[in-house]
């Protein structure tokens, strides 16, 4: 197997610098695309399921066609940014700034002290306490579980950031173009067909979590994709945002996070712990709280800021 | 037992690269489009069809097994809408240059 | 067994590793989307057999995750590669 593993090595190193060199920014793309599929076949390689099903979701599938969806929007200033050459003093800082950082890097990963410092035998010896199975899921919601929380509401302010490109005139409107398609086409057809297939998987995906490599963010970044593909063929339209409905979709998750958390602080005595005995209960109950605020963060994020006020 | 599944797995394996060969080998060589789309389509049925197949008699359930030929049903799904977009908007572009 | 699969996992690789050299080459966006079409499927043979390989009994949520996702990038991609972004890429010339 040195020879597998060596030859992925490679190939991820070589595509990383095919992806900075290539100058066609679709081209650059797809190279991205690759890059995160070769990452997802090292995570397996390394045992960390939880983070290749992670990086086949996000990294593959909303990056990409995150990527693609900007390429798309920059194409008519393609030609602009190619020509421009920067000057031989900014190449030289430029240059000189990044062997810097890899040094850096390069010195501390071989520094790092063998065997690594780390707190795998503990979550092993803990992991009775909070009844789920996954030693992942137990560390990201009940022994991480304020990471977990701080990460859900980084999500929002990534959201509000995103919608704050938006002009003011459009402001509370519908993100991205009105897609117009056939509604017999080909298109219609497979945004009926594979979202209701994509719903089961990940819900099975978020159920399967507690006890096998799964959870919430990567069930909610099925069921995101999902939706933007109907959104996508033209079989349903972005709501505006600045429908209540949504808002109060996107708090709710955080907000239920919070509230167990207080809980916690009151029933036993620490913010976010869990009384013994309710820990899956509970566990249970956040994950079905920020599931779908999740879904409908990451399908906002990707549909970008509003470009048509909403004229109901 | 033990062996002969191990064979048929070595086989329907090695199928499938084969075909994957001879998907990315159409893909580079063949002189338009639509031909290399032609030859796309293989690697996406046979290629990964026979690898699926192969690695059936190795799972440990039923429901593993039921994951993986969904697996090819969806990816021959999506390889052939993604076809049919391809065509018609190459058919198109040539079109309407 | 396992050196059969890694074997078998890095030829998969090779194989979309040339693919990818359509995408620096193909003189029209479709031959890119195809060649990210290519990405998905060898991409899924090959984490098959690269699961198979390292024992992981997982592996086939994964796979199906990747599908899944790989069938919307792709539907993305060429959607990119619209003329507009909002355009029917399968519109036909009903004339």
């Amino acid at each position: 197997m040195i020879a597998a593993d060596a030859s992925v090595a490679l190939l991820i190193v070589a595509l990383g610098a095919w992806v900075v060199v290539a100058r066609a920014t679709f081209a650059a793309v797809t190279g991205f695309l690759a890059y995160g599929l070769l990452l997802t076949l090292v995570w397996v390689r390394l045992h960390g399921v939880d983070v290749a099903l992670t990086e086949a979701a996000i990294g593959g599938g909303l990056t990409g066609a995150l990527l693609i969806g900007a390429a798309a929007r920059l194409r008519n200033t393609e030609a602009a940014a190619r020509a421009e050459r920067p000057g031989r003093l900014v190449r030289a800082v430029a240059a000189l700034a990044a062997l810097a950082v890899t040094a850096a890097l390069a010195v501390c990963v071989l520094t790092l002290p063998v065997p690594a410092p780390s707190l795998a035998r503990e979550v092993a010896a803990n992991l009775a306490a909070t009844e789920v199975g996954n030693p992942i899921t137990g560390v990201l919601l009940a022994f991480r579980s304020m990471d977990t929380l701080l990460e859900a509401i980084v999500l929002l302010f990534a959201l509000i950031g995103v919608w704050s490109v938006a002009p003011d005139g459009v402001w509370g409107g519908r993100p991205g173009p009105q897609h117009r398609l056939d509604p017999d086409g080909i298109l219609a057809y497979i945004a009926r067909v594979l979202p209701p297939i994509g719903i089961i998987v990940g819900m099975y995906v978020f159920w399967v979590g507690a006890d096998h490599p799964g959870g919430k963010f990567q069930g909610a970044t099925i069921i995101a994709a999902m939706w933007l593909l109907t959104v996508m063929a033209g079989l349903t339209d972005m709501p505006p945002i600045s429908r209540r409905w949504l808002r109060i979709g996107l708090v709710a998750g955080p907000l239920a996070f919070i509230a167990i958390g207080l809980y916690g602080a009151v029933a036993a005595g620490a913010f976010l712990a869990y009384p013994a005995g309710f820990a899956k209960p509970l566990i249970v109950v956040i994950e079905l709280a920020l599931m779908p605020s999740l879904a409908l963060v990451l399908a906002l994020m990707l549909a970008g800021a509003p470009q048509r006020s909403d004229l109901r | 037992m033990r062996t002969a599944l191990d064979l048929f797995t070595i086989v329907a394996v090695t199928g499938g690269a084969f075909f994957f060969l001879a998907g990315t080998a159409g893909l580079l060589r063949f002189p338009d489009t639509f031909t290399r789309l032609h030859a796309l389509t293989k690697a996406d049925n046979l290629g990964l069809g026979l690898v699926i197949l192969g690695l059936l008699p190795r799972v440990d359930s039923l429901v593993t097994a039921g994951k993986l030929v969904v697996v090819w049903l969806l990816v021959l799904l999506s390889g052939a809408v993604a076809s049919q977009l391809i065509a018609r908007a190459q058919r198109r572009r040539e079109t309407h240059p | 067994m396992t050196e059969f699969f890694g074997a078998a996992a890095v030829f998969v690789l090779a194989m979309v590793a040339l693919g990818l050299v359509r995408i620096l080459r193909g003189p029209t966006d479709a031959d890119r989307v195809m060649a990210a079409q290519l990405l998905g499927t060898g991409g899924i043979a090959a984490l098959l057999l690269v699961g198979e390989a390292t024992a992981e009994p997982a592996i086939a949520d994964v796979a199906l995750t990747l599908a899944l996702l790989a069938a919307f990038a792709a539907i993305a991609f060429v959607k990119a590669a619209a003329p507009t972004p909002d355009a029917d890429p399968a519109a036909e010339d009903r004339a």
